[in-house]
């Protein structure tokens, strides 16, 4: 698979959006978290309206040429309703922070989905047979009369159209006292983790009424508060290990054979601080807001508020890969600060090949690093250029000076539209991007 | 009329069939439960035809209604047609086997488990087989996972050469690509090879086993650890060294301790599967490995095994192995960091008493014992008193008790009164270990404070421990020791201590007998009934119905009934009502 694009390897084009068009956005129809599945034929979104949408690949057709591959709603269900807690007289958010498929098992397909308190495990499932012929019925449904029965019917299963059902298997409830931030299915298939910002608990997928503490970082005075987990995920091949990253921009990585309670990890990645920039935002942009094993299970991949950054599991003091996703907010982080876009958590993905990056930034701009040639580009999720097959033109922020035609000044960036969460097909160059109400899908032009 | 009243026993069939898809659950699960109704109104032949096929698709339902239907084809095999159709049973199974709710699919491999054996060995080659393999080939997991747990059951009925496919299939499930399926073969391996010629356990299980043993996922190499003791008591002793020992120590000191706690938690049966030889030379070490594990978890499995595990040591050499190994392991356990470590180790200590006899024990048990009696955690101290018994055997009570009593009385008088409420439980056991004399020494002043602790369950159970003791020491030692203290306090100045007496009375009165009751206790009751709460009024009704069949008839006319009679009429509601109660159920009106 070839990188980024913006060479000659291969240019993204537009596929589809997904959303209405209107100005005004509904706060319920955000979305807040986007995920594909193990083989990229289902491609998941959460928003803030506790919705669940499942996108379902079309069979490529002869009759459609331009329609390689699109996606189309398979199914829609209602995840999570808001609750209130009246102990702690809190109100629950229905918003789905993070969905996980789980590997596919049977005709079905299981993910688990999550607010801030309650994991579900949600089954998705077709159904195109349905009974008929009834005892006490006749056929259009006026009932017999009981003493006139004089032979049984037993039902005959008929075809029918496709239905598609998702039904709530599992909830796993009352383990979190804190906002949970990530879920992660573990590589042995029979158990996930669930981070929240002090703890983090170890489920198994068939038992809801009891999971296990393995990291507790939550001091005996919550005054002594320093740092809390922002991020956790399990690695992809080794079922024992697992990594979990800080407000601090550490990660530390821990290993569930050592102990039954990873309070002590097994290793600590941590960029030693450039004193020369420190400033008074350092702690807060230093923060990690996603952490993504690659598919190798090789590296992993970390977001700060300003830059991505690569690790070798083998080495621990220094990321092998740093790349700036936009350098030209350093000057801004006051008014950054102040209208609070300074805390929001960008998240970061890989390409099907780890051979790329892609994570988000402001006014409807991702950005997408080549690691093997370096080479970045910014792209525009924007309804201007959705026509079919429209080729996304590279973007360009100017920072001082003269402005270039085409480039746009970081003055007039948008920041109330921003790009948090993107997905990256696990096999093809499919990406899919949640702008705001919008998902916006883009793919690779084929020669 | 006839014609037209039609076959009426058809109607509550036909709801049944037609239930079977109504939208509510619990009706639908009802129909699945009579299936055999149903099936029986079809007759065989329909059942056949069309009853199972409808049932093969219906595999869309909740999963409560598909493990019923998968228990009830267990034991279809009459309402097809006997052996000879049972066939037919297999395909709505094999679908229920595929599911992705483990419950349904376990309880499917359990109902074809069932049938297999109904096949004729060339029903089961023909029809049940070719099923196993699908199964085994499927492309999803869970169709995988469930023919794990079939290979076992056809194996010994087929030919030759099916058996060599059967061991096939099995050798390639134990490689699958995904955990779940080699964690299902893993937990069948013990299973398989107690169904295959000796000569295949060595060629094909035993690699298995190693390799499954040593598999990436530690969820697969624990189940290979149950795997290996099954294996171990196949094999003649002469094998075991080379075939099975190496991977069953390696597995003792995985780097994972989720493995090392599965071989703690089975050690026992591990050690009676190597026998003592190996157990002397690999099992010794190899234990106080696992005492002494870094993981608490792992520990408190192995400081559970020991008693067993002492026990189980060739006769020869116990005595010299539990005082030169295991000992000092178990010394530093009883000051273990970790309290369940502890608790684990208290609640099987004891038992060591036995086996090493007296002088040991006081020697070199006595001090642990101790040292658990004062431990800080309350479940570390009672573990060692519910075990006395097998001390006091050993050694006599009396050594014991001079420092078992501070930790007795400090556990009485624990502040969490879930504490104390255990130890009330054990009074009527240390009673009876201690003998009459020693207990009214020291130990009767605490059961009766107890009748006045402030939580009501702790008075509720020292009324009970009451009863136990007089059940324990007789008639005599109550009219003594207990009945003067608790009619005491029917002059309390707290209406609570008051009622108590009144319970306990209600506890008391059959133990202690006629003449006691009547003497002793009616008088105190009787008076009690013009007492000024209504509480204790009415609880005197209570107690004169509890008592009144114990009493001389003579005393239950002349005293209680006139008694009762003016309780009738008071004031309070209530006092009237368990008044009446007592008259009617006494027969005194």
């Amino acid at each position: 698979m070839a990188g980024v694009g913006g060479g000659n390897d291969f240019q993204w084009c537009f596929s589809q959006v997904k959303g209405a068009i209107d100005e005004d956005v509904a706060e319920a129809d955000i979305i807040s978290t986007v995920e594909f599945n193990y083989s990229g034929e289902l491609l998941a979104t959460g928003d803030k309206g506790g919705r669940v949408v499942i996108f379902q690949r079309e069979q490529e057709s002869k009759n459609r040429p331009l329609s390689r591959g699109e996606y189309n709603v398979y199914s829609t269900f209602q995840s999570h309703e808001p609750e209130f807690d009246y102990l702690k007289s809190l109100e629950i958010e229905e918003k789905i922070n993070k969905i996980r498929w789980l590997p596919q098992q049977n005709a079905a397909h299981f993910l688990l989905s999550t607010n801030d308190k309650t994991i579900k495990l949600w089954k998705i499932s077709e159904r195109d047979k349905r009974a008929e012929g009834y005892n006490l019925k006749d056929e259009d449904g006026r009932l017999r009369d009981p003493f006139r029965i004089t032979s049984l019917r037993v039902p005959v299963l008929m075809p029918m159209d496709l239905m598609v059902e998702a039904s709530p298997r599992r909830i796993f409830a009352n383990a979190h006292t804190y906002h949970i931030n990530s879920i992660s299915v573990n590589s042995d298939y029979e158990t996930y983790l669930s981070a929240d910002d002090l703890r983090i608990n170890l489920w198994h997928l068939e038992i809801t009424d009891r999971s296990f503490n393995i990291v507790d970082i939550k001091p005996a005075n919550m005054e002594e508060l320093t740092e809390v987990i922002t991020a956790a995920e399990c690695h992809p091949h080794q079922c024992n290990v697992f990594v979990y990253s800080s407000s601090k921009g550490t990660i530390r990585l821990c290993d569930m054979r050592a102990a039954a309670l990873c309070d002590r990890h097994s290793k600590f990645f941590e960029e030693p601080e450039d004193p020369s920039s420190r400033s008074f935002f350092s702690e807060i942009i230093s923060s990690i807001s996603d952490v993504k094993f690659s598919h190798s299970g090789r590296y992993m991949m970390t977001r700060d508020y300003l830059s991505v950054k690569v690790w070798d599991l083998n080495m621990e003091n220094r990321p092998v890969e740093t790349y700036q996703v936009h350098e030209y907010l350093r000057s801004k982080l006051c008014s950054l600060y102040e209208n609070d876009c300074i805390f929001d958590k960008f998240e970061c993905c890989w390409n099907g090949s780890d051979s790329a990056i892609m994570t988000g930034s402001y006014n409807n701009f991702f950005r997408m690093f080549d690691r093997n040639t370096r080479r970045d580009i910014t792209l525009e999720a924007s309804r201007e250029s959705s026509k079919p097959r429209a080729m996304l033109k590279p973007r360009k922020v100017c920072t001082g000076g003269k402005r270039k035609k085409d480039e746009i000044s970081v003055d007039s960036l948008d920041f109330n539209k921003k790009i948090l969460h993107t997905a990256w097909h696990p096999k093809e160059n499919v990406i899919a991007v949640a702008a705001t109400n919008n998902l916006y899908i883009f793919q690779d032009k084929m020669n | 009329m006839a014609g037209a009243e039609g076959d009426d026993s058809l109607y509550p069939i036909a709801v049944l069939i037609d239930e079977l898809r109504n939208e509510d659950v619990q009706l639908r699960l009802n129909s699945i439960k009579k299936l055999s109704t149903i099936a029986l109104a079809l007759g065989v032949e329909r059942t056949r035809t069309e009853l199972l096929p409808f049932l093969t698709d219906t595999i869309y339902d909740e999963d409560e209604v598909l493990l019923a239907l998968a228990e009830q084809l267990g034991s279809f095999t009459v309402l097809v047609g006997g052996p000879e159709f049972v066939h037919c049973l297999l395909p709505p199974l094999e679908s229920l086997a595929t599911v992705e709710e483990t419950v349904v699919r376990d309880k499917a491999v359990d109902s074809l488990r069932k049938i297999s054996q109904e096949h004729s060995p060339v029903d089961l080659e023909v029809h049940f087989v070719p099923l196993v393999k699908r199964l085994a080939s499927g492309d999803w997991f869970t169709s995988r996972t469930s023919a794990c747990g079939l290979f076992s059951v056809c194996y010994p009925r087929v030919s030759s050469t099916v058996k060599a496919e059967i061991r096939q299939h099995f050798r390639t499930l134990c490689s699958d690509d995904t955990p779940m399926v080699r964690r299902a073969a893993a937990s069948k391996l013990g299973e398989f090879a107690k169904v295959l010629e000796l000569d295949y356990v060595k060629s094909d299980i035993i690699p298995l086993f190693t390799a499954l043993a040593s598999d990436e996922q530690d969820s697969v190499r624990l189940l290979a650890v149950e795997a290996g003791v099954s294996i171990a008591t196949l094999l003649p002793q002469e094998d075991l060294e080379a075939l099975v020992m190496p991977t069953l120590r390696q597995a003792a000191e995985d780097k994972s301790w989720r493995v090392r706690y599965m071989v703690a938690d089975k050690f026992s049966e591990l050690q009676k599967a190597v026998g003592p030889e190996i157990t002397k030379n690999d099992l010794v070490p190899a234990f106080q490995n696992l005492l002494k594990d870094c993981e608490a978890e792992v520990r408190a499995a192995a400081a559970n095994k020991v008693k067993v595990f002492c026990e189980n040591l060739p006769e020869d050499s116990r005595e010299t192995i539990i005082m030169t190994h295991i000992l000092p392991c178990v010394k530093e356990l009883v000051s273990d960091t970790n309290q369940h470590v502890k608790s684990a180790l208290a609640s099987v200590i004891m038992g060591l008493s036995t086996i090493l006899g007296k002088d040991n024990t006081v020697e070199h048990l006595l001090p642990l014992f101790l040292a658990q009696l004062k431990d800080e955690c309350p479940e570390v101290r009672l573990n060692i008193i519910s075990n006395l018994d097998c001390v006091n055997e050993v050694i006599g009570i009396r050594q014991l008790s001079q420092s078992l009593l501070p930790a007795i009385v400090e556990l009485a008088e624990d502040a969490k009164w879930r504490v104390r409420l255990a130890i009330i439980e054990y009074m009527p056991l240390l009673a009876g270990q201690l003998g009459v004399e020693f207990f009214d020494e020291k130990l009767n002043s605490l059961c009766m404070a107890w009748l006045i602790d402030h939580v009501y369950a702790i008075r509720e159970a020292a009324t009970c421990n009451l009863m136990k003791l007089v059940e324990k020491f007789g008639a005599e030692w109550a009219q003594n020791t207990i009945v003067p203290k608790v009619l005491g306090m029917a002059n309390d100045s707290n209406y609570l201590h008051r009622m108590t007496t009144l319970f306990c009375i209600n506890a008391l009165s059959e133990a202690c007998g006629q003449e006691i009751t009547t003497k002793h206790m009616l008088p105190v009751v009787l008076k009690m009934s013009t007492d000024q709460v209504a509480n204790v009024r009415f609880n005197v009704a209570k107690s004169l119905q509890k008592i009144g069949p114990v009493l001389e008839s003579s005393a239950l006319q002349a005293e209680v009934k006139p008694v009762l009679e003016k309780l009738s009429t008071d004031q309070d509601m209530d006092v009237k009502y368990f008044a009446l109660e007592a008259i009617s159920v006494l027969a005194l009106a």
